[in-house]
């Protein structure tokens, strides 16, 4: 339950860089491969949010999907879940996309 | 599900006193230099921590009263710029620094204490201790000989970049040393966390089955050495060595696999050698 802390984050980022600031919306990009549950951040995001400039804001995520490169036969493929396989069998792979976990923008009402 | 788990505001950091004499593994040798410690500036240098985000902040959007602000900013960038800096830190003054992570009961402590005890006077050894609460596993490491700065993460269920940089001014270890930071036990929160180490080290232990590689991949996935612990007790539980370790190679092709025993100390010396090849000469 790392979200907590994650959504600390967002909250302390967004204060951070628009101090004093109402937010109306908050767009989070939290990646397949990011190893943060989207529905976890949404939970945290009331309670962490009260009391502060992000009080009551709305919570867009976007979920890209993971993207790999197989090291071995060289082909791009998705992940299907987690573990990180190439259908051709090899676990030597590099992730490309869908490991990130950004704040894309906010709206300031 | 624990709505309070993650907070890490509240942790409580100290360096166990010393009780014992001043001897072996963690005699302060030369050359630590005072002022040029990681944890020095940070928590109030905002600017710092932001300086690498993307920092430019583009305002725009067609209506006036709501503007849309692009920020694409890395949600984890002030704890990965300070575990850059706990990094550099690190590295600058010479000091090996391993992130161990496992569930409770792998025997993190376990493995620690005997590390201790038999590198004492061959390598130095300091431990950052970290755990929800009690300095009981800090207090065992102690005892075995090694410096420990104990850190009780209270509701938090993994360490932090900043605790470790305030971890390692208490501690402040010599050159050409070890510091061992004992992770809260846990195979998902501490896997997100950089906390500036050199190679993340985790331990699997055989009672806990042969499945936690591929139910735990992200874990797994950034290790840079899997100790598969409790071996001597192979022939009384249920651990398929093979899958295991082919689960492993199908998450994590780089990681070295070593195993080993803490308590009988089979397997050790792979270890210790592990160890002692990344260890940093002592710098003047």
């Amino acid at each position: 339950m790392h979200e907590l802390a994650i959504t600390e984050g967002v909250v302390e980022a967004v204060t951070g860089r628009l101090p004093g600031a109402r937010i109306s919306c908050v767009r989070l990009e939290i990646g397949a491969l990011s190893g943060v549950v989207p529905d976890s951040v949404r939970f945290c995001f009331d309670l962490v949010t009260e009391g502060t400039d992000l009080q009551g804001a709305r919570l867009e995520i976007t979920e890209p999907a993971g993207r790999c490169k197989c090291r071995t036969c060289g082909s791009e493929f998705e992940p299907d879940g987690p573990i990180l396989l190439c259908p051709c069998g090899s676990a030597d792979v590099a992730v490309l996309d869908g490991q990130d976990l950004k704040i894309t923008s906010v709206v300031v009402a | 599900m624990c709505a309070t788990c993650g907070c890490s505001g509240g942790a409580v950091i100290r360096l166990l006193p010393a009780d014992h004499d001043h001897h072996g593994p963690h005699e302060h040798g030369p050359g630590h230099e005072h002022g040029r410690n990681p944890g020095q500036d940070h928590g109030h240098s905002h600017d710092a921590d932001h300086g690498q985000d993307t920092d430019h902040v583009h305002i725009g959007g067609p209506a006036a009263s709501d503007r849309t602000v692009v920020l694409q900013q890395k949600i984890l960038a002030k704890n990965d710029a300070l575990a850059q800096r706990n990094r550099d830190w690190l590295r600058n003054r010479g000091v090996l620094a391993v992130n161990l992570m496992s569930s409770p009961g792998a025997g993190k402590t376990t493995l620690l204490e005997r590390t201790a005890r038999e590198l004492a006077g061959k390598l130095s050894l300091s431990v950052i201790e970290g755990d929800q609460e009690t300095a009981l596993d800090g207090q065992r490491i102690q005892a075995a000989g090694a410096a420990v700065v104990q850190i009780n993460t209270g509701v938090g269920c993994h360490l932090d970049a900043a605790m470790v940089a305030e971890g390692l001014r208490a501690l402040d270890p010599p050159s050409g040393s070890i510091v061992v930071i004992e992770n809260v036990g846990n195979l998902v929160c501490p896997a997100l966390f950089d906390l500036g180490e050199e190679a993340k080290v985790v331990i699997a232990s055989v009672t806990e089955g042969a499945d936690k590689p591929v139910k735990y991949p992200n874990m797994f996935r950034q290790a840079d050495l899997v100790l598969v612990n409790k071996v001597d007790l192979l022939p009384y539980v249920d651990f398929d060595v093979r899958s295991h370790e082919a689960d492993l190679r199908g998450i994590s092709p780089g990681a070295l696999v070593l195993q080993l025993s803490a308590t009988t100390g089979q397997g050790l010396p792979s270890w210790y050698d592990w160890l002692r090849r990344r260890t940093p000469a002592p710098r003047e």
